[in-house]
This record gives C-alpha cells, sequence and structure tokens, in this order.
C-alpha cells in the first residue's frame, strides 16, 4: 500500500509528501484514527486530498495510507430499512448520542445463504449465485467484472458480510471470490446490458404530479423551491407513497430532525400497494448539514451507487436527493479550499457536468442478468432567496424531464402542495398517455389539458380583474374564476398530514380528474345557456367537489359515482329552473 | 493527553488576526493556543493551518498591540474547550465563557469541545411537546415544540427582543411535568441596553436564578462573536443533556453573528459568495442551529429561538435567506403592523413552524387545530389579495363576499394578531372560530363540514 505524510492541512483538504504512487479519488486513511479521505489532486510527490471527518487534531507528520480503490462502499444485504451516513457506514442509535470519528461502528449481522448455482456451472456478473435470507430475502448476484466456472461453493447456512461464499475461475486462470458483499466505487456508474425507452409514469400518489406533471419510470425530475416552499414534506410524501420497490432517501446537507421525522414514520406506516411497512423498502442515507461538509459531496454519489444496486436485481428505484444544492455548495465549498477559478456565483466551472452525470445515471435498463430496473431521481434544489435563475436550478434544468417549481406564494397560504401549475412541466406526457389509456382513462390527456388551459386563463382573467372588477367580467369569464379555483381544490390541492387524502391512487385520481372535467363541461352549458354564474357558484355540489379529496378515500370511489348522479341531477335542476323563470 | 508548552519569540508574521508562528512544537489542528502579549494579557487563538515550518494561528481576540518579538504563545495541544459544571445558571459569562459577574469560577465538572459534535441522526427523538408561548400567532398558527430552532426574523428596531423576552418567560408545557426549566441567552454584538433590559425583564420575575448568559458586546472583537454561541451552546447542551434540563436558548443577533464571519473570512483571504459572505456560511450557521433537538434516553431538550435582524427588511438576504433553510421554520415581523400599533407584528403569511404538525391535533393540543390554522391561513391569504384589489379599484367595486374577507383581514389583524397580554391556547382557539363566523361558510373549504357545523354554526351567522 502507498503511503505519504502530511505537509499542509487546513479544514478539512491536505496536502501530503509521498515517494508512492496515488491515484486520483484513490480512498484514503489518514491519521491516528484513520480517518476516510479521498485524493483529488496529485502533482509530482504532492496530493491534495479532502477529509470526510472532522479534521481537529492531524497535524504536519501525520501519515496518509492510500488504499488502493477508489472511494468505494460495500453493497450487499442489511442495507433496507436503516440509517447511513454518506460514506455508508451504519448509524443506529447504539453508536451513541453524538457522532465522533472514533464511534464503535454497529456489529454487522450475520445472514442466511442458499446457493443457487453448483461447482462447475458458468456463473456470469450479474446472474443470480445464491439467495440471502435476512431481514428481507434478496439475490446474491455476481458482481460485475465476475465471470468463469464456479469451482467452490460454500454450504447452505449463516455467514458474514465478509466471508467468501463462492469462487470463480475465469477464463484466464485466476480465481475470483464472491462475499455477500461486495465494493463499489460510488463514483463511477454500475454497468448494464442496455438502455430501455420510457414506458409507463412512476406513480407518486400526489394528484398534481400524476395527473399534470408525470414523471417516468427511469425519470429524471427536480423540485426548486425557496426556504418553507415544503420541498422536504412533498420528498417525504414521494418517499412515502411512489410506487416504487425501493427508495433510496438521501438527505445531503438538511436538517438532523427531518431524519428523524423520517425514520420516526416510515417503520408506521404501510405500503398501500404491498401491505408492508414502508420502511422495508426504504435506505436512508444522512449527511445533516453540520456533519462534514466533504461527506456530504459524496452522499449524493454513494445514494446512487446504492439505488443501482437494487436496480441490478431487476427492482424499480427512486432516489430521493434533499436537497442537491447543498451537495452543490459542498463542491463549491471544496473546490474554494482548492483555490480553483470559480465559475458563476463562485461554483466551479465543472457544476453543469457534475449535475449532467449525475442525473444521467437515471434511467430504465435491460441489467446484465436480463431483468429490467429502473432508477428515478427527484432532486430538490433550494435556490437562495427562491431565485430560479441560479446556477445550480438553471443547470439542473437543463437535466430533467420533469420540472416541479414551488411557489412562495402558494406555500404561504397554506395550499400544498405547493406546486405552481404554470411554471411547472413534464416533457414524457405524450408517451405516458397510453399508461392512462390502459387504466381506463383513454381522456388523460384531453383532460389534462383542459385544467391546465383553466389555470392559465385563471392567471390572465385575474390580472383583468384587477382593472376592471370582478362584476365587470362577462359570466362567462366570471365561471371561469369560478372553476379554476374548483380545479385547484379538488386537483391540486392535497395534504400530506390527512389520512384520507395523503396518497391517491390513480383510480381515483380518474375518478377525481373525470368528474371535475364534467363539472366544467355542465357548469359551461349552464352558463351559455343564461344561467348566472353565481347560482352554479351556490350549487352544493359544488363544495363537495371542492373538498372531494379530503371527503372520498381510497374506499369511496362508489361515493364519486353517486356524486356524479348528483352532479347531472342539480345541473339538469339548475337549467330548468332557469328555463322555468323566463 | 494534554501537552502544554510555552514558546516565546516564535512569532513571525502578524496578519489582520492572523500569527504565523514558527513550528517548533507538535501540535494539532484547530488546537487551542494561548497569545500574551508585551501588556500581559491574554488572548485566545487556534491553529487554523498546519505546514511542515508554519503554525497559522487564528487569534480570537484582538490582535492591537501584539508584536513579533515581544509575544509568547502558549499552546494546550487539544480543541478549545469550555469547562462546565453545576452553578452555570444564575451567572453572566463573557465572549468566551469566564465569567464577569465578579462571582467564583464554575466548577467544571465536564470540559467540553465548544464546536460540539453532531448529534447522530439515529439518535435523536422527534420533537413533539407543544410549548404554549402565550401569543396566538405562533400558538395557534406556528406552533412551537420542544427541542424546535425557530427564529424570529425581524428588522432594525422592531421589537424582537421585547417578543422574545416574554415568550421565555412564559413558555410552558400543557401536559405532563415541567422538568427544571433553564434559559441561556447569548448576546452576539448587541449593545449595552439590549443585555441590560433582557436581565432586567428576567430578575423582576424571578427567572435569573434559571438564566445563564453569555454576553458578546458590540464592542467586541468580531472574532469572539464567533465563538459566544458555541460556548453557549456548550453551556446549554451540558444543561440539557448532562443536567436533564429543558433549555430554551434566546440567541441575538445572528445577523451580527454574519457579520463578523464575513470579516473574518474577508481577513483569511477566502473567496466570497453570496454579497461578500463565505460560502461555508450555510455550514457554519447549521453547526449552531443543529445543535437544537431532543436525543432518545436523555431527559432534557436543547430549543433554539435566535433572533435576526434582516438588513433592509429583506427575506431574501443571505442570513435570512441560509437561515431559513436550515432552521424549522420562521416568525417574521412585519413594520406595517409595527407602525399600525399592533404588538406583537407577526407577519403571519411568511411564518411558518415545520415542527407543528407533530406537536398538534388530538393527544397535543385539540383534534380540530390543524384545520382551525389551516383555515385561517387560507381566509388571511385570500383575504390580502381581495386587499391588493381593493386599493387598486376601491372597496365598493368589491363583490360581497370578497368585501367580508377584506373585514375578516383586518378583524383577524386587530382581535387576533395584537394583543395586550398572553392568551392560553384556549383562548386563542376560540377567537379563531369567532372571527371565522364572519366568513360565509360556502368559503371555508379547509374545515369539514362537521367542524363547520360544531363552532360556527352554533354562533349568529349571516
Amino acid at each position: 500500500m502507498s503511503a505519504g505524510r502530511i505537509r499542509w492541512i487546513s479544514g478539512p483538504v491536505l496536502r501530503a509528501r509521498t515517494a508512492d504512487t496515488f491515484h486520483v479519488h484513490e480512498a484514503i486513511a489518514v491519521g491516528p484514527h484513520a480517518l476516510p479521505g479521498e485524493v483529488i489532486q496529485l502533482s509530482g510527490d504532492e496530493i491534495v486530498a479532502q477529509i470526510y471527518e472532522d479534521t481537529t487534531g492531524l497535524k504536519p507528520g501525520d501519515e496518509v495510507a492510500g488504499t488502493g480503490r477508489p472511494l468505494s462502499v460495500p453493497l450487499g444485504p442489511g442495507l433496507l430499512g436503516r440509517i447511513f451516513d454518506g460514506l455508508l457506514r451504519p448509524l443506529d442509535v447504539s453508536s451513541g448520542a453524538f457522532i465522533s470519528p472514533q464511534a464503535a461502528r454497529p456489529q454487522a449481522p450475520r445472514f442466511g445463504f442458499v446457493p443457487s448455482v453448483k461447482v462447475g456451472e458458468r456463473l456470469e456478473a450479474g446472474q443470480r449465485a445464491a439467495t440471502i435470507a435476512g431481514s428481507r430475502t434478496e439475490p446474491l448476484l455476481a458482481p460485475p467484472g465476475i465471470a468463469g466456472t464456479v469451482i467452490w461453493m460454500a454450504a447452505p447456512g449463516e455467514y458474514g458480510p465478509d466471508d467468501p461464499v463462492c469462487r470463480v475461475s475465469g477464463a484466464d486462470g485466476g480465481t475470483q471470490a464472491i462475499s455477500l458483499i461486495h465494493h463499489w466505487p460510488v463514483r463511477r456508474p454500475r454497468p448494464f446490458a442496455s438502455r430501455l425507452a420510457v414506458a409507463g409514469p412512476m406513480i407518486t400518489g400526489q394528484r398534481i404530479l400524476d395527473t399534470l406533471f408525470p414523471v417516468a419510470r427511469g425519470g429524471r425530475a427536480a423540485l426548486p423551491g425557496g426556504f418553507g416552499t415544503g420541498k422536504t414534506v412533498l420528498q417525504e410524501a414521494l418517499a412515502k407513497w411512489s410506487d416504487a420497490d425501493i427508495i433510496v432517501y438521501v438527505g445531503c446537507g438538511e436538517r438532523g430532525n427531518e431524519m428523524a421525522e423520517v425514520l420516526d414514520e416510515l417503520p408506521k406506516l404501510e405500503d398501500p400497494r404491498t401491505g408492508r411497512r414502508l420502511m422495508e423498502r426504504t435506505v436512508i442515507i444522512a449527511n445533516t448539514s453540520n456533519m462534514p461538509v466533504a461527506a456530504r459531496e459524496a452522499s449524493i454519489y454513494t445514494a446512487i451507487t446504492v439505488a443501482e444496486y437494487y436496480r441490478d436485481q431487476g427492482l424499480h428505484v427512486a432516489l430521493m436527493a434533499d436537497s442537491t444544492s447543498r451537495w452543490a455548495e459542498a463542491l463549491r465549498e471544496v473546490s474554494g479550499r482548492l483555490g480553483e477559478l470559480p465559475g458563476e456565483s463562485g461554483y466551479p466551472a465543472y457544476l453543469a457536468s457534475r449535475l449532467a452525470e449525475f442525473y444521467e445515471r437515471a434511467g430504465r435498463f435491460q441489467t446484465l442478468g436480463g431483468a429490467e430496473g429502473s432508477v428515478t431521481i427527484i432532486g430538490a434544489v433550494s435556490p437562495p432567496a427562491g431565485d430560479f435563475s441560479e446556477p445550480v436550478t438553471m443547470n439542473t434544468r437543463r437535466c430533467v424531464r420533469s420540472f416541479w417549481a414551488l411557489d412562495r406564494e402558494r406555500a404561504q397560504a397554506r395550499f400544498y402542495p405547493a406546486i405552481h401549475p404554470l411554471q411547472s412541466y413534464s416533457a414524457d406526457v405524450e408517451s405516458l398517455a397510453s399508461w392512462w389509456q390502459v387504466q381506463g382513462n383513454p381522456d388523460w390527456l384531453m383532460q389534462r389539458r383542459r385544467v391546465l388551459e383553466l389555470l392559465q386563463a385563471q392567471v390572465h382573467l385575474e390580472r383583468m380583474a384587477r382593472i376592471v372588477g370582478k362584476d365587470a367580467l362577462p359570466p362567462a369569464q366570471q365561471l371561469t374564476l369560478l372553476c379554476a379555483e374548483l380545479a385547484n381544490d379538488a386537483v391540486l390541492r392535497q395534504s400530506s398530514f390527512s389520512e384520507v387524502d395523503r396518497y391517491c391512487s390513480p383510480q381515483r385520481q380518474t375518478a377525481i380528474l373525470g368528474i371535475v372535467v364534467r363539472f366544467l363541461d355542465l357548469a359551461r352549458s349552464a352558463v351559455d345557456a343564461g344561467v348566472p354564474p353565481d347560482d352554479v357558484a351556490n350549487l352544493p355540489v359544488r363544495l363537495t367537489l371542492q373538498r372531494i379529496g379530503e371527503e372520498y378515500g381510497e374506499q369511496q370511489l362508489a361515493g364519486i359515482r353517486a356524486l356524479w348522479q348528483q352532479l347531472e341531477h342539480d345541473f339538469d335542476a339548475l337549467s330548468r329552473e332557469h328555463a322555468g323563470a323566463r | 493527553m494534554r501537552a502544554e508548552a510555552t514558546l516565546g519569540g516564535a512569532v513571525r508574521r502578524i496578519e489582520g488576526p492572523l500569527l504565523y508562528l514558527e513550528r517548533t512544537v507538535e501540535l494539532g489542528l484547530n488546537a487551542c493556543v494561548e497569545v500574551q502579549g508585551s501588556d500581559g494579557s491574554i488572548r485566545v487563538g487556534r491553529a487554523a493551518a498546519l505546514d511542515e515550518q508554519t503554525i497559522v494561528v487564528e487569534v480570537l481576540e484582538s490582535t492591537v498591540g501584539l508584536g513579533v518579538h515581544d509575544t509568547r504563545i502558549r499552546v494546550r495541544n487539544e480543541p478549545l474547550l469550555f469547562g462546565v459544571g453545576p452553578g452555570l445558571l444564575g451567572r453572566t459569562f463573557d465572549s468566551i465563557g469566564r465569567p464577569t459577574d465578579g462571582g467564583a469560577p464554575i466548577p467544571s465538572a465536564a470540559r467540553m469541545r465548544i464546536d460540539g459534535l453532531s448529534i447522530n441522526p439515529a439518535a435523536r427523538a422527534l420533537p413533539r411537546d407543544f410549548i404554549e408561548t402565550g401569543v396566538s400567532t405562533i400558538d395557534l398558527m406556528n406552533s412551537l415544540v420542544r427541542g424546535q430552532k425557530l427564529p424570529l426574523f425581524s428588522g432594525a428596531g422592531l421589537p424582537h427582543d421585547r417578543l422574545a423576552t416574554e415568550i421565555a418567560l412564559h413558555a410552558r408545557l400543557r401536559r405532563g411535568t415541567e422538568g427544571d426549566f433553564a434559559i441561556v441567552f447569548v448576546g452576539m454584538g448587541v449593545s449595552h441596553d439590549t443585555a441590560e433590559a433582557f436581565r432586567e425583564a428576567m430578575a423582576t420575575s424571578a427567572a435569573l436564578e434559571h438564566t445563564a448568559m453569555f454576553l458578546n458586546l458590540a464592542h467586541e472583537p468580531a472574532t469572539q462573536r464567533l465563538l459566544t454561541p458555541r460556548y453557549a451552546l456548550t453551556a446549554a447542551e451540558y444543561l440539557a443533556f448532562v443536567e436533564g434540563r429543558h433549555v430554551l436558548v434566546i440567541m441575538t443577533d445572528m445577523t451580527n453573528y454574519c457579520e463578523a464571519l464575513r470579516e473574518v473570512s474577508a481577513s483569511h483571504g477566502e473567496l466570497p459568495a453570496r454579497k461578500g459572505y463565505p460560502g461555508y456560511m450555510y455550514s457554519d450557521l447549521a453547526s449552531l442551529y443543529e445543535r437544537a433537538g431532543c436525543i432518545q434516553g436523555l431527559p432534557g431538550t436543547l430549543t433554539q429561538l435566535p433572533i435576526l435582524t434582516m438588513p433592509n427588511d429583506d427575506i431574501g438576504h443571505p442570513v435570512p435567506d441560509l437561515t431559513g433553510y436550515i432552521t424549522e421554520g420562521q416568525i417574521v415581523l412585519d413594520r406595517d403592523l409595527d407602525r399600525a400599533g399592533v404588538y406583537p407584528p407577526v407577519r403571519v403569511l411568511p411564518s411558518l413552524s415545520r415542527l407543528m404538525n407533530s406537536g398538534i391535533g388530538a393527544g397535543y393540543t385539540d383534534a380540530d387545530h390543524p384545520a382551525l390554522a389551516n383555515q385561517l391561513f387560507a381566509s388571511y391569504a385570500r383575504a390580502m389579495r381581495v386587499r391588493v384589489l381593493a386599493s387598486v379599484m376601491g372597496e365598493d367595486s368589491l363583490p360581497p363576499v370578497d368585501r367580508r374577507f377584506l373585514e375578516f383581514g383586518t378583524a383577524f389583524e386587530q382581535r387576533f394578531v395584537r394583543q395586550e397580554e398572553a392568551r392560553s391556547l384556549e383562548e386563542s382557539l376560540a377567537l379563531g372560530w369567532e372571527l371565522l363566523r364572519a366568513l360565509p361558510a360556502a368559503e371555508l373549504t379547509r374545515l369539514k363540514p362537521q367542524q363547520v357545523e360544531r363552532y360556527l354554526n352554533g354562533g349568529a351567522r349571516a
């Protein structure tokens, strides 16, 4: 192993002198406590490295030891349902109330092992070698880079994560060992067989997203918003209710109490599709805002690597990154300490390419083992002062297909999710329409457009109303305002804290969207026939519709059908009454 | 472990707060250094950067009067520590934890790092205990819970100090045992009269004996200002997590702290990010704010109430902006309300408490509390929109429904926001429902029909 000695140190960055060979991005261990770090630059006999822990107490002359491999994380069973730091080292209550570099790490458990291949059979990368039983059963796939004939297989039984369980002899005659975990460099995307085109949305259970701005499975979405606009609540809602098989939630430079919240809630909640605890499908990676900043930069890569690990098992994974701005700031901080030339707002010039590289790791894939898996990335962005023209938001915008802009005014009126319907978009709408068709809503595209047009008209008319007064608008335009308010309340608004409405299935979304559009049609013909808009506003059915999400839960889909009849009946009565009066 | 050495004549260069020493002693990064000038006074510093020949010491006090030849250095090979122990309460300290009230030194039961350690996110307990502050706009609409960090976003000349003092005096739990309560007051760059006013308010209500004050006054050096909250929070952590008390830390004024951070960063020659503030200001502020919380298995809690004055009342300025991204909400004070004589001048719409939903509702406060808060927010937001409309076209041209919202908005400010004395949560709730009765039920879409029936239809309505 290569070694060197610290020559200069300040904050998380050090320069060391060495006679040995180090490599860019090689993981290192520094000082008496073997603090983890990573080489960033090499020049002659000097290396520049960043440390992922508090560097208090390090001094010139302390040893820097190379590990011979890039910054890597151990992948294997025992990740689900737990919380880790930015380098995928487990955190749990037993590590103590405070984190210190010397803290004891919890003991790795042992896992049940049942081989799936026999000695003498071929084993290729991505193929199932065994089944592992822990809190959950998962396959042991031959890691990328492994191929050959099995020459030894451990007997079924219990093994520790590092125990070798299988040996393979490759074409060149060398042998490779497989254990329950393998290390993978976080900055290198894991290999796959091929990329697949978008097919079907990732259902988030949030009406404004699924109905208006859907994200595809394997898609990329950004969630920008100033503070207090509900980014975190929405990210948490997505982590809870998205129909992914695995959720990787990375708290990157965010609040410790948010992690506590996720850890408190997820074990209590049930997955509406599988009936299992939501925590069982979740991996949490936490680098809270007061944890070392260099590890914050790594945490995003750690998270996407974990996501790819599950993708390789043929699963659909959703990665929630809260917040990518903190990651960019960590990049800026380290870049500043290295004395690099700053680009816009002090961010390094390579910010755009790093963001693009990260989002490019999303997608729908055919895995090495031949299965279909996907990684969907949903990245929160925290623009300073809520200004979307800053570099992180701007560059993210160029990488993503779905853009969910959070709006301060809506948030201040406690209208959640505070996604602004006119500033947001989804580029995958057309290709996802067929999925809704199969789900029994052939009109989805048309209905969605109706709602968006209505919301667009609302903004225009409100501006006009401010000049001429609401009463001076013609009846048709007064009705537009009335209908837009209904669409906002019935379709867009959805409380994450309501037990009835926090999750909305595609069937219920279709029903709600359908009845709202029907109301628009009936109201329009009534007003065209001369009914005053105020009479439409006073229909009791309008009030019920405005609270439909809250009042008609997943079990009351039949109730919505009954409501539909009441709607027809009420408008019928209204027209007759009006005709009679005339 | 505790290696000490005294060096004479090691200083090579002095540049602003930075001292360049010849490296003749083994010293770790961030180690504590005492710098003694020819005048005999001792200044505290720390090793900010090290290379093979040089130790760069950041002096955390004024370097005025230091010379290259006549400065003596004493190094302790350990980070800055604060000796804390029983008897912190009732005392007053200077910027770096030295008693200034003439009393005896604190017997130190533990020496704790002033930078603290990150709370293990897995060991955090979710803050859940609702704290009643007596302020309706906080209790009902932006509830404070134990272990939260909830800043007051204020402006120069607004009554934030009065509000913070009243909250400190009134704050109480609604259920269960009270436990031992303690207040840590941190003044950063505050004027002498602010500090004195707080002390007097505490003294008249006999709260002084469970208060510890850390004062960095406006004339003291900027580098020390960065240490004051760290000493104070170390004391608070000791009181909370060792002695098991419920500690409320009032920190004023965070803007002064950030100015000091900018000043020190500039003197280090660092690249500035927004408005000259250093790029690491987010992480630095987080290292203070994130020390609030509750820990599983430990009895005490640490709640923070930082106060900051928004420069030019701009909420997008880096100080409030970065604070807002770290803290769990904010209470925003408003100049227009203050001018209109409304006290406390809380601007309700941009105010927020993120932890509110985990501390209110059935089992905590009142089952209908969340819906009521939600409806008040929605109605007041609409009233504000109508007010803009009315300012353009005049009130008379508004439809009748909008006119009722306009009246609701005024009543809300004058009767609900404004308060002469503390209100219990029940009083605030009753007042909230009463105000909603002035609005047509058809417009109250955040309430369940049963709630409308129960709270609103009983009263006189149109």
